[in-house]
């Protein structure tokens, strides 16, 4: 449907010179270009910016904004890479090394998990010394503890990392793993999609090209992934749009990924903490991007255990539709110094979101269940 | 019905807002689209694109208080082992550290001590300006008030000692809302509103300055946040004393008043630019970092604000209440930069100075100096330099 401006919301009227043009384009429902995405990026008119990417997620999503009843499992945090930006990895000789067995993962789901909860994040370093079966056996220990959690596990990362051990190609890794339980995968691990920054900073670790690779036999495995995106860091305006329109080249071939998170760059314990943290405003100009570049991508995300309780809350008016889940456990945002609570329960959450004016509503992974909180 | 497109044609149109209108903004649950308003008025009245802070540091010269506020963590009753009152070379020994660090001013704040009583005052403020001058912003509306009924002296008198003895401008603390049902229910042993605002009213005929506060997000309707803002625009229409407006939100932690939910930082941007459109006649409003946290009230400046506040040097009555916010000179021009716009420091006035503290660009205020019989003049220190300025 295309508007005429004189028909646009009162918000739309009132831009910046600079961003008429983008406006335009946005009511034709046009595709933005990079050039256009740098504008965004440079323009001073950040109410201008929140108000087209607030029109783009209220028609698609209205008022509400989602979340999940969720839990973190990460089941170890020995990793063989460096990534710069990392304070979770452990080398394995460190005495708050966590390698988690088949045992404590069942105590764990019987005593942490609940019947309420409809989600597991199941994420963890690339630890050698796991061989691939432990990778099945952890899916159908969680499968057969707590049947009805849908697992959502295992970066690309991991996936290639199974491929290699397991000595088998990626597409026999995804059926294994659906064959146990995986249900679809998380967005983690793609940092910032750019040769430059994979060299600098998470050299080793699986490269962009491969990443995207994998990304496309999951998605043509039939599972469902999310993206991210890991800025305020190293790297540049162009590179995070860059990133942008990889996702977007993806999804134009596939259709797999559901979320897009950009996420904001702790440094603190990691060797990048002389960089300091960006600011709420660029997290919030950079939602609000994302927003409008992906236009094929159904849903964003701020990330509250990243973002904090307050950008959160504000990040729905700058094109966020989803605040993620209650995690309850999450080692790798605060072993980076992030002071956010550990978990939320679903109260606090539908809370969150009731005071920043949104109408809150419980989705499961795949937004196939969708319970609205009433008040 | 007023709506929201009614109250946006009378900001474009440069109209004053009524209590209608500000409660439309208020319940407006798009807080970009009431942002964009209250940064349309801004750019109308700093156009220059500049965002001003302070370095400055808050002395609490004492904790002992008999006033007992229920969302305040700092105090201690007298007696208590934990109760302080500083000495004056503690006090001048900070002022020193400020100055090194190229502070502008201190923010003398202390509790209701029983003894201190205007000799006391004149003391401390002579002291600092003969052992290490500095501007004094100095006090509330609620410790001279409470000075002048334990020196059992009228209100003027007591003002008119304090600045003689080198009292340069008071802050706004203590405002709260400015409804008595409200003040009763969470602070009922401090200033009444009309007390408040008569001491804020008589220290601007007396050619004091003040700023003015807003804590909100605890017992009070939208309807009184309205009618705190109406009162302080009513001063403003007579005395044009306010150079600034804080709005901040009541931290609950440690406090008799725990229980009661925090506002977020969605209610926070909404009140704070509402603000900013209803106070037509204030130049200046801070966005309130030390509640809100550098994130968010960095996203301030985009909702009216055209003042991050003060680095802080030190901050007690805050703190207490489990808020760490010091922030770097560097953290805070990185956040302002974010937000578009050009930091420069500032004194009170808000007059631009250098990372020394010396002004390098007058701020001239006409509707003060309109107002005010001797004109916008400037306590005598800073007087030379702007003298020197030419």
């Amino acid at each position: 449907m295309t508007l005429s401006s004189s028909a646009a919301p009162h918000t739309l009227t009132q831009l910046a010179p600079e961003l008429i043009p983008l406006r335009d384009k946005v009511l034709a429902g046009e595709r933005l270009t990079l050039d256009d995405g740098r504008l965004m990026f440079a323009t001073k008119d950040m109410n201008g910016l929140a108000a087209l990417a607030n029109h783009v997620r209220e028609e698609r999503h209205g008022s509400r904004t989602t979340f999940t009843f969720n839990r973190h499992l990460n089941y170890t945090n020995k990793c063989l890479y460096r990534c710069m930006f990392c304070a979770f990895r452990r080398d394995g000789t460190e005495p708050d090394t966590v390698v988690m067995d088949e045992a404590f993962v069942r105590h764990k789901l019987l005593t942490e998990f609940t019947d309420e909860m409809t989600e597991v994040h199941v994420v963890g370093g690339i630890n050698p010394d796991l061989p691939f079966e432990y990778y099945t056996g952890l899916l159908r220990t969680i499968r057969d503890t707590r049947p009805h959690l849908h697992i959502k596990g295992f970066t690309m990362i991991e996936l290639n990392h199974m491929a290699e051990i397991a000595e088998q190609p990626v597409e026999w890794v995804v059926e294994q793993l659906k064959d146990a339980g995986l249900a679809s995968c998380p967005g983690g691990g793609a940092e910032v999609l750019s040769p430059r920054v994979h060299r600098k900073l998470y050299n080793g670790k699986l490269p962009p090209h491969e990443w995207i690779a994998t990304t496309k036999v999951v998605h043509r495995a039939g599972l469902k992934t999310n993206a991210t995106m890991l800025f305020g860091h190293i790297e540049t305006t162009d590179e995070r749009l860059e990133h942008m329109d990889t996702i977007r080249k993806v999804q134009d071939e596939t259709g797999g990924f559901m979320q897009f998170i950009p996420l904001v760059f702790h440094p603190e314990n990691t060797p990048l903490e002389r960089l300091g943290k960006t600011t709420g405003l660029d997290a919030l100009r950079t939602i609000a991007v994302s927003r409008l570049m992906l236009d094929n991508v159904p849903y964003i995300k701020a990330y509250w255990v990243m973002l904090g309780l307050k950008i959160a809350q504000v990040a729905q008016w700058y094109g966020a539709d989803d605040i993620d889940g209650t995690v309850v456990e999450e080692h790798i945002t605060h072993d980076a110094g992030a002071t956010t609570p550990q978990g939320m329960t679903t109260a606090q959450m539908a809370g969150l979101i009731r005071e920043a004016g949104r109408d809150p509503v419980l989705r499961d992974t795949l937004y196939e269940r969708l319970q609205p909180i009433a008040d | 019905m007023t709506t929201f497109m009614d109250v946006a044609h009378k900001v474009h149109d440069g109209e004053r807002l009524d209590a209608a209108d500000a409660l439309v903004l208020l319940r407006h649950p798009n807080i970009a689209a009431v942002g964009q308003l209250a940064d349309e008025m801004r750019a109308r009245l700093h156009p220059h694109g500049e965002v001003t802070y302070i370095v400055d540091r808050n002395i609490n010269y004492t904790n002992v208080c008999v006033t007992l506020c229920k969302f305040c963590a700092f105090y201690r009753r007298p007696g208590d082992p934990e109760g302080y009152d500083h000495p004056l070379e503690t006090i001048l020994e900070k002022i020193r550290e400020t100055k090194a660090l190229g502070g502008t001013q201190i923010l003398l704040q202390g509790g209701h001590h029983p003894d201190y009583d205007i000799e006391r005052y004149e003391a401390l403020f002579r002291g600092i300006k003969t052992g290490e001058p500095i501007h004094i912003h100095g006090l509330s509306p609620s410790e001279v008030l409470h000075c002048a009924k334990v020196s059992k002296l009228p209100l003027d008198d007591v003002l008119a000692r304090m600045a003689a003895a080198g009292l340069d401008s008071i802050p706004g603390g203590g405002g709260e809302i400015l409804v008595d049902r409200v003040r009763k229910i969470i602070s009922p042993l401090k200033t009444k509103s009309d007390e408040w605002l008569g001491v804020m009213g008589a220290a601007h005929r007396q050619g004091l300055r003040t700023t003015a506060t807003m804590m909100f997000g605890h017992v009070e309707t939208l309807e009184e946040r309205v009618e705190h803002m109406s009162r302080v625009r009513d001063l403003q229409d007579e005395t044009a004393g306010f150079t600034a407006y804080i709005a901040w939100t009541f931290q609950a932690p440690h406090t008799q008043m725990a229980d009661v939910p925090m506002v977020g930082g969605y209610d926070y941007l909404r009140t704070a630019a509402v603000s900013r459109l209803f106070i037509d006649n204030i130049e200046n409003f801070q966005a309130s970092f030390v509640t809100q946290g550098l994130d968010l009230g960095a996203v301030g400046l985009t909702y009216g604000m055209n003042d991050l506040g003060s680095v802080m040097i030190e901050e007690n009555v805050v703190s207490a209440a489990n808020c760490e916010c010091l922030v770097e000179i560097s953290e805070m021009e990185k956040h302002i930069t974010a937000a578009g716009f050009t930091p420069r420091r500032r004194n009170m006035f808000y007059d631009r100075v250098d990372d020394r503290g010396q002004i390098v660009e007058r701020h001239h205020d006409p509707a003060w100096a309109a107002a005010n019989p001797a004109g916008d003049v400037r306590p005598s220190a800073m007087a030379e330099q702007l003298a020197a300025l030419g």
